[in-house]
């Protein structure tokens, strides 16, 4: 039985969206966050270049677009946050709604932590130099610090003067007074956007959306005008088709897509709440689908841009640090070998004085070495690209728009988490009602500022590792199984085809039918056994940075202590666990309640303030 | 047999004015790398460019030793290669054939290293002298870190928003109410006016003064 408009008189007025491009912006910001710049380039680099598409494409049909159509249409249809629409379609899967609340408060603390990161380093990017491209020099001013002597400069000012890390996680460290207040600021310029709800919000999203389009233009233009642009996108893309027979790959491509999208965390169901009813949620679906893969590859082409002239310039100095070393050796004339005929000259010596070339530390200097490099994360972000920046000239303008381009991805994405943990408190009407929403607003950042103390440790890094890693992958697979399950299987297929009829005038073709009915539940089962199941092969462990180490700089690998295991263990659980505890609980609720019932004559509805149709 | 003796003094002797070779124990090796420094406008290394080198060296040497009058002849450079390297040692100017000490030249060069460089428009890594490290520049350290200014500025803007978005509702509201409770005085005040003045139809007690009284 479909939802009919009577049922809604008496609900209460809802905000909305002054108009369709606030509401596209916004969705389009969520989904385009922080992991287009620094994941995607990454897996296109490592899986092969072109050869990565396919993967991508294909889990981009037959996943991504059919759940995100899936969470825009019924918070479109059931006008509720996460909680509400669960609750809605069947009572037994109101911990579904839960599960995404959890998950987007705890991917919130840290995403928030990330955003301090970025606040930092803009603060610091308005100084002639620039801080991370000097060493400071060490106590009794004979020399460099040795830290920073051993690594690079960009290493030292990440590693040591912005988090000050640990040499692991269990050692905690101390509270970095400067990291707390770029969080606080962080948290404030959130709390800023937030005030109003999506007045407020639908407002930056103006700027927050859209302003990373521009720098990634920019940054492309500049990037091409450089030497060494062109071989950093032809090793991108140049296809390896034998890659396609790694299964890793798949499940890369198909994870990639899936936390790309950001489904699941109940920020787009939100967003989608406040549209009117009579909204062709379809082509919004597939506009911020191919959007965000667009967004994808265009940030690779630019970033890669970028990487392919730092690996041409470190290929450089590699071969002028040789000719340095030849010539002094030599005593060959000043500037007599240059870069054009070092080949030949090292020849005709290696040729004639073979014992005394041999003789010299010369470094063996190939581009592809370079541009193998690879890093993703904040690892490309603050370490590989503020090194490139460093060679630009004008070094402040492009690490200033950098860093803004991060801040505006990141805030955009922080939003749809944000609005996933406020709307379903709206929905639980756990709130009484003369707490205006300013207020709450202002103690849910408070809490979370609070929570998200412990990234600001000496450790923190390797914590917002493990939130990173753990929180924000196997619970979400979960709850967006639960979700397609949910709608298709107990809200019905037919019914969810009438309410997409009544919203956007025509019923889903074969296509969407087929995905939602067998292709994205297989394909999400897959990938979570998939992934639970590598991951579950080995013991996890994780890099960590210890000046002690004998092969510093190289960051030495330990495994988690038991504790972080176990606390790992309960990131995964505990979100998800709402969803069979509220279930049974129903269940014994419903009984109680039926067996009651049953006894008197006249019963009171189960579902009276809910949109009856069970 | 005479010859012989000559002979064998008069190499002695040449060999013992040899105070200047390679690797010699209180010499300095230099290292010019001219095209490096200057590109195009590099000038050509060569004889008035060694005399003024020697001469800045006697200059270093009487600035850092004052009273003893180093001269251009003090200086002995060899080993020239085309590299542009050479060795140098120093003589006292009080005793010949004596050279003044490894460390008392090292000081002297460090001391007026700027003064050599300009001299030659190089810099401490095209003119380098092997086995004087340069002394590295301190970086500067303003008193304020600029990046809290930056971040006083960003905060300030942000929670001057944050004030003037909480704030200016309340102020509109409030100002809102005062013509609010203005206008309804003049609403009823007009309607009991119009409704006395018709007399007809049916009394609406809406407009009735009790109104203003509740209104408070």
């Amino acid at each position: 039985v479909c939802l009919d408009k009577e049922s809604y008189s008496g609900v209460e007025e809802r905000p909305k969206w002054d108009n369709k491009i606030q509401y596209l912006l916004t969705c389009i910001g969520f989904a385009v966050g922080l992991g287009n710049i620094w994941r995607f380039p990454y897996l296109c680099q490592i899986y092969g270049g072109g050869a990565f598409l396919i993967p991508y494409l294909i889990a981009l049909v037959f996943e991504g677009l059919p759940l995100l159509y899936l969470e825009l249409a019924i918070g479109q249809r059931l006008r509720m946050g996460s909680i509400g629409v669960w609750k809605s379609i069947s009572p037994l899967l109101g911990g579904v709604g839960i599960a995404s609340m959890i998950v987007s408060f705890l991917v919130s603390i840290f995403y928030n932590t990330i955003i301090a990161w970025v606040l930092w380093y803009f603060f610091h990017s308005f100084q002639n130099p620039l801080p991370w491209s000097q060493c400071p020099l060490n106590d009794n001013h004979t020399g460099y610090d040795v830290e920073c002597e051993k690594s690079t400069s960009v290493n030292y000012f990440w590693y040591r003067q912005t988090l000050n890390i640990t040499p692991d996680i269990e050692t905690s460290g101390s509270l970095q007074w400067w990291l707390v207040i770029c969080l606080a600021s962080a948290w404030c310029v959130v709390y800023i956007c937030f005030i109003k709800g999506i007045e407020s919000m639908g407002k930056a999203v103006y700027v927050t959306a859209t302003f990373p389009y521009l720098v990634l233009t920019i940054f492309l233009v500049r990037a091409l005008t450089l030497p060494g642009a062109t071989d950093g996108l032809v090793y991108l893309f140049t296809p390896d088709w034998e890659i396609l027979k790694n299964p890793q790959v798949w499940l890369d491509a198909a994870t990639q897509i899936f936390f790309s999208l950001s489904v699941a965390f109940g920020g787009l169901i939100a967003f989608s709440s406040y549209n009117s009813e009579r909204n062709n949620c379809e082509r919004d679906a597939v506009l911020v689908g191919v959007i965000n893969s667009a967004t994808s590859l265009y940030a690779s082409i630019s970033i890669f841009s970028i990487l392919g002239f730092k690996a041409t310039n470190a290929y450089n100095s590699c071969r002028e640090d040789n000719i340095l070393d030849l010539t002094n050796h030599f005593e060959l004339s000043d500037q007599n070998m240059t870069l054009e005929n070092y080949y030949q000259w090292y020849d005709y010596l290696n040729s004639t004085f073979p014992d005394e070339v041999a003789s010299l530390p010369l470094k063996s200097c190939n581009l592809q070495t370079f541009l193998d490099q690879s890093a993703s994360g904040t690892g490309l972000a603050f370490i590989v690209f503020t090194e490139a920046v460093m060679e630009m000239p004008g070094s402040q303008v492009w690490a200033i728009l950098f860093f803004i381009m991060l801040l505006s991805l990141g805030l955009s994405s922080m939003f749809g988490n944000i609005e996933g943990v406020l709307t379903p408190m709206h929905d639980l009407k756990i709130v009484p009602k003369w707490i205006p929403n300013e207020v709450l607003t202002a103690i849910i950042c408070l809490a979370s500022f609070l929570m998200s103390l412990i990234f600001t440790l000496g450790s923190g890094n390797y914590w917002v590792e493990v939130f990173n890693g753990y929180v924000g992958s196997v619970p979400l697979l979960i709850i967006a199984f639960f979700e397609i399950i949910g709608v298709i299987y107990v809200y019905g297929m037919k019914n969810f085809s009438e309410d997409i009829y009544f919203m956007t005038g025509s019923r889903p073709n074969i296509y969407w039918k087929a995905c939602w009915m067998v292709i994205s539940p297989i394909m999400l089962l897959a990938v979570l056994i998939a992934y639970v199941g590598l991951q579950a092969q080995k013991h996890p462990t994780y890099p960590t940075w210890n000046p002690d180490y004998e092969l510093f700089p190289q960051t030495q690998v330990k495994d988690y202590p038991d504790w972080v295991f176990a606390i790992i263990l309960l990131l995964c659980i505990v979100p998800v666990i709402s969803i069979p505890v509220v279930a049974l609980y129903e269940l014994i609720c419903c009984k109680i309640q039926r067996s009651s019932a049953r006894a008197e004559p006249t019963h009171i509805s189960f579902h009276d303030n809910k949109t009856g149709f069970i | 047999m005479l010859e012989k003796i000559l002979i064998l003094l008069c190499l002695s002797s040449a060999l013992a004015e040899q105070p200047c070779k390679p690797d010699a124990s209180d010499g300095y090796k230099v290292r010019l790398s001219i095209k490096t420094a200057l590109g195009d406008e590099a000038y050509v290394w060569n004889e008035n460019e060694m005399f003024l080198f020697r001469a800045t060296l006697a200059f270093a040497m009487r600035s850092h030793l004052n009273g003893q009058e180093f001269d251009v002849s003090n200086i002995i450079v060899c080993d020239e290669t085309p590299r542009v390297t050479f060795w140098f040692v120093v003589t006292s100017p009080l005793n010949t054939s004596g050279l003044v000490d490894k460390g008392v030249v090292e000081e002297a060069i460090r001391m007026s290293r700027n003064r050599i460089n300009s001299a030659f428009l190089l810099t401490d890594k095209t003119l380098e002298f092997i086995g004087i490290t340069p002394t590295l520049t301190a970086p500067v350290n303003p008193d304020t870190p600029p990046w809290l200014i930056v971040f006083g500025v960003v905060m300030g803007a942000v929670g001057a928003g944050i004030i003037v978005v909480l704030v200016s509702p309340l102020v509109l509201k409030k100002r809102k109410k005062n013509e609010e409770t203005d206008e309804d005085e003049e609403e009823t005040g007009v309607k009991a006016v119009e409704n006395g003045s018709t007399r007809e139809g049916v009394y609406n007690m809406s407009f009735s003064d009790d109104e203003r009284l509740t209104q408070m």
